[in-house]
């Protein structure tokens, strides 16, 4: 009954996605205000029925409906109620589900928060955005039904896959949707603004909210995805390039660029063409990462089911969508004017040089992803890309991005002078040289770390510096707090993000640079070191039942100097439905370093071989991350776009009649 | 017009990478090819499985087309082969001869009296070393190989009808027939 | 049989004193971290998205060990791994070749960010200059008319 319920409701949500992608656009042409007025109410049915539908999903999921083919692949009775429910969007089927919710759940936002829009462009938007979502639910009804059934209902269920069988299951998915979806706003701003003509500051400030919430979402969720596989693949690797994770991580590099890019063009009304562009561009990367999860035509761990079928039908949808919207650009584009000029050496110029860091970055990462296959369909062979190269190549070209990144603020908009902006940094520069110098002298590292940590202190030193001028800059005798509030949630996201980056980056340097790590063959009472902790085998014991595993746990004594400072209890699991072992890592997180235990196999005589990591500063990436996202909250919370929306409104309902 | 032109940019990259990324649906990206092919298959000499006394080389198939199943009890897709095999060593088309792959002698010897013998003689690679000789990374593997003991041609996973009539049968025969 | 026991237990005390520092995994430390650092550039076959010297796969532990023996037979770096190339092809490399066939991906990059800026610095210049040739004679005599009333104000 409720998997029928379900099918109903996403057949439901279907045809209201139909008339929402249809008549309000179209009556954004004709001027058929009724049609436009559509855009909303339909916008709220179509949320309504896509929850309905996952929500059945979930109950099916929680109540071990096993007659439901999709749960029976990803479920078990076994499994605890959380993972159940997480379950959800474990495979396939259900992570398309998620996907559509997530885009119906924006596109109920977008019409929700849109007040002061002005009619028309709020049709087109949503009728965007309705567009999108038809394929989505075409795809899912004709080819990935997760309500199908099967008669007679499995006895059990498969079980979900032990590794996704966490914490991370929970949220890493939900977040990863959530930003991928989330710039789908920006490419129906991007796409409504083509179609009418209208490219000007205005449409760029009412992107810039939902750009930056989605890319807030995109950061976290990447950020949960390395988290994740930090602690729970064994080996103490938190970033592999593998084919899935580059499909996440190009969309944030453009998008990266686009929040920077929708700064200038709100602010200074230049480099509209080029926004515009970005915005599509970082959705038609969420949208390829979506096909090539699913295609089967990259090799990776994070790949679903794989189904040429499946692939080609989205590859379709895919060329539709970004072949359509990149044929409007290059009709549509040149008409527009070209904004306001600007000088070689100014900020406008620096933020270009970021986006063209930025993209060439991305192209990068495509290329490095996409060259297998490249040569593969040409029959030149067969190669294999892996870390090393995007290590060697990605790097170097990060790197004027860091040298850049602090001193964007410090270079005045329009024209600014080089002699100036080097005079006023000079004393810092100096300052990051020391700290390189003491840096290479007090623990002997590569030059690649000293280089690492320089930057991460350019950067730290930098930001604050700039964080200090502003808030010099107010009336004499304020308190801090007060200077603080002052300055635009715009600034202090900026000032957040940037030094998020700089403790990012000095966590990856420390972690890849002097990171130590052991694998040693261990029998009960054996000790080995890393840095400068011991670890000493004290236990081992068999058969410990957990809900739906059996684990084999060691138990080691650390100490450091004598002391002992911890016990760690690392684990061998044999999950029984799926008959799959597991290797549970032991990890003691600290402020300054990591201790890392894995298990490996077992020897002859009860040894074990065993893996011991030190990892110093690897807090600071999951840190660093967090709070680039959180920068990024307190740039999408800025009160100036929520300012005056009467007297914005009537001005815009002017200025927003076609050309 | 030159101004329209740098705007068609992005559409025509995007259409040169929805071309290789259609031909990229027919193609296996995780299977290895076989660096061989056109090459002399790799000599050794190992023992038999039936009979430790006896050895067995390639060169002692010169002069003939063959082909080599790598193969373990271990393995669930060979037994999935197997008797496909079985049924195409009675076709009495060419000889077949096998490569127990990181078995062990007693095993390998077992699942042949369950499930039959369709090879001519095997070969017992217990530690595995002529199959990484010879490029093997997951059993089932097949090579086709020559009169000269050249290789032409290496399946990788279970041979299915399919494969077996259209793409080996033809090659083989084709070998077959010439000098 | 208790004092049997007792001398057995007594009999094993000493070896308990073994029971120190682990052993690493192969006899020869600097062998070791040979090994390690040469496997870590080479692709497993089966899990395909892990080193050999990562990988617990079957396959994965055999070539360690033949990477092992050949090394300490005293075979150099690139001979085990053309060892390597000559069986599974370019495929095993984690590190792509730099070949003809590879230009563009190892190039590639370095080529696009220069294109990027060359384009983006003719780009800004040159529509500072079409905006400057905008400028019109009536505008700079209105210019000069308000700068030398600015200065009388001074």
């Amino acid at each position: 009954m409720i998997p029928e319920l379900g099918n109903f409701s996403i057949m439901l949500a279907l045809c209201l996605a139909l008339v929402l992608g249809i008549f309000p656009i179209a009556g954004s042409f004709s001027r058929n205000v009724r049609w436009m007025a559509l855009a909303r109410p339909v916008a709220a049915g179509q949320f309504v029925f896509v929850t309905v539908a996952f929500a059945c999903l979930v109950s099916c999921f929680v109540t071990n409906d096993f007659s439901v083919a999709y749960v029976a692949t990803n479920s078990n009775s076994l499994l605890p109620l959380y993972y159940r429910i997480a379950g959800t969007w474990g495979g396939h089927e259900g992570s398309l589900l998620l996907w559509v919710e997530m885009l119906s759940v924006w596109t109920f936002a977008v019409s929700l928060f849109s007040r002061q829009l002005p009619e028309q462009t709020v049709a087109r938007v949503l009728g965007v955005m309705g567009l999108i979502s038809i394929g989505f639910l075409c795809f899912m009804l004709f080819t990935s039904n997760p309500f199908e059934r099967m008669l007679p209902g499995a006895v059990d269920g498969h079980d979900l896959n032990p590794l996704l069988q966490d914490f991370g299951m929970i949220v890493h998915p939900p977040m990863l949707y959530m930003g991928y979806v989330g710039f789908s706003v920006a490419f129906a701003f991007a796409i409504a603004a083509l179609m009418g003509g209208q490219l000007d500051a205005a449409w760029a400030r009412w992107s810039r909210p939902w750009t930056l919430v989605a890319w807030m979402f995109l950061t976290l969720g990447i950020f949960m995805g390395s988290f994740w596989a930090y602690y729970e693949l064994g080996w103490g690797g938190w970033w592999f390039w593998d084919a899935v994770e580059n499909a996440s991580f190009m969309p944030w590099l453009v998008g990266t660029a686009l929040i920077h890019s929708l700064a200038v063009t709100e602010k200074r009304g230049s480099f509209k063409n080029w926004t515009v562009l970005l915005a599509i561009i970082a959705f038609s990367l969420s949208l390829l990462g979506t096909f090539l999860v699913r295609s089967g035509v990259l090799t990776s761990v994070h790949a679903f089911a794989t189904d040429p079928r499946r692939g080609a039908y989205i590859l379709i949808f895919l060329a539709i969508v970004i072949g359509g919207s990149l044929a409007l650009y290059a009709w549509r584009a040149p008409k527009v004017g070209l904004g306001g000029r600007f000088a070689l050496v100014s900020r406008e110029s620096l933020l270009l040089v970021n986006n063209v860091l930025l993209l060439v970055a991305a192209a990068t990462v495509l290329l490095g992803t996409m060259y297998p296959l490249f040569l593969d369909a040409l029959g030149m062979g067969k190669i294999s890309v892996g870390p090393p190269y995007f290590d060697t190549v990605f790097v170097p070209l990060m790197l004027p991005v860091l040298l850049l990144l602090a001193v964007g603020p410090f270079v005045r908009w329009k024209e600014a002078s080089f002699a100036e902006v080097v005079r006023r940094l000079r004393w810092l520069a100096l300052a990051t040289l020391i700290f390189a110098g003491v840096a290479a002298l007090s623990f002997a590292p590569s030059p690649l770390t000293v280089m690492g940590a320089a930057f991460s202190a350019w950067i730290l030193l930098v930001t604050a510096s700039y964080a200090i001028e502003r808030l010099r800059h107010a009336p004499a005798g304020m308190p801090l707090w007060q200077r603080i509030r002052r300055e635009p949630r715009g600034y202090w996201g900026m000032i957040v993000a940037h030094a998020g980056v700089g403790i990012f980056v000095l966590g990856v340097t420390m972690v890849k640079g002097t990171e130590v790590s052991n694998d040693v063959s261990m029998h009960i009472g054996d000790t080995t070191s890393a840095g400068s902790y011991s670890f000493r085998f004290v236990n081992f014991e068999d058969n410990i039942q957990g809900p739906n595993y059996i684990a084999k746990r060691g138990t080691f004594e650390v100490s450091r100097n004598g002391n002992i400072v911890t016990t760690m209890t690392p684990e061998k699991r044999n999950y029984v439905v799926q008959h799959m072992d597991m290797t549970i890592a032991a990890i003691d997180r600290g402020f300054t370093r990591d201790l890392y235990v894995s298990l490996g196999e077992p020897g002859i005589n009860g040894a074990w071989v065993v893996r011991v990591q030190h990892k110093p500063f690897v807090s600071w990436i999951w840190a660093g991350c967090i709070i680039i996202a959180f920068g990024g909250f307190l740039a999408a919370s800025d009160k100036r776009y929520r300012l005056a929306k009467k007297r914005r409104a009537a001005e815009l309902e002017q200025a927003a009649l076609p050309v | 017009m030159k101004r329209i032109a740098i705007f068609l940019v992005p559409l025509l990259a995007f259409a040169a990478l929805c071309v290789f990324l259609w031909r990229g649906l027919s193609l296996t990206p995780s299977e290895v090819p076989s660096p061989f092919i056109g090459k002399p298959a790799p000599a050794f000499t190992l023992t038999q499985l039936t009979d430790e006394q006896k050895n067995f080389s390639p060169k002692d198939m010169q002069g003939k087309v063959w082909l080599l199943n790598v193969w373990a009890s271990w393995c669930p897709a060979c037994r999935d082969e197997h008797p496909m095999l079985i049924e195409f060593s009675r076709q009495n088309v060419v000889p077949i001869v096998g490569l127990d792959y990181r078995d062990q002698r007693d095993k390998g010897t077992e699942m042949l009296q369950e499930m039959g013998n369709p090879y001519q003689l095997i070969a017992f690679d217990g530690d595995g070393r002529v199959g990484i000789d010879y490029g093997v990374y997951g059993a089932p593997e097949t090579f086709l190989i020559d009169k000269q003991g050249v290789i032409r041609y290496k399946h990788i996973g279970p041979i299915t009808p399919e494969v077996l009539t259209k793409t080996l049968l033809p090659k083989i025969k084709e070998l077959q027939n010439n000098a | 049989m208790r004092s049997l026991f007792a001398i057995v237990w007594l009999a094993l005390l000493p070896l308990a004193g073994f029971a120190e520092e682990a052993k690493p995994v192969g006899a020869d430390p600097a062998l070791e971290k040979h090994v390690q650092a040469l496997t870590s550039e080479l692709r497993c076959l089966v899990c395909q998205n892990q080193t050999i010297a990562d990988s617990h796969a079957d396959l994965a532990i055999d070539l360690k060990n033949q990477v092992r023996e050949k090394l300490a037979q005293g075979m150099s770096d690139k001979q085990v791994v053309d060892y390597m190339v000559e069986r599974y092809g370019d495929f095993v490399l984690y590190r792509p070749p730099v070949k003809s066939t590879t230009w563009l991906l190892w190039f590639g990059p370095f080529l696009l960010l220069l294109l990027g800026l060359v384009f983006l610095a003719w780009k800004i210049k040159s529509r500072s200059a079409a905006e400057a040739q905008t400028v019109t004679e009536a505008d700079l005599q209105r210019a000069a008319a308000l700068l030398s009333d600015k200065k009388e104000m001074q």
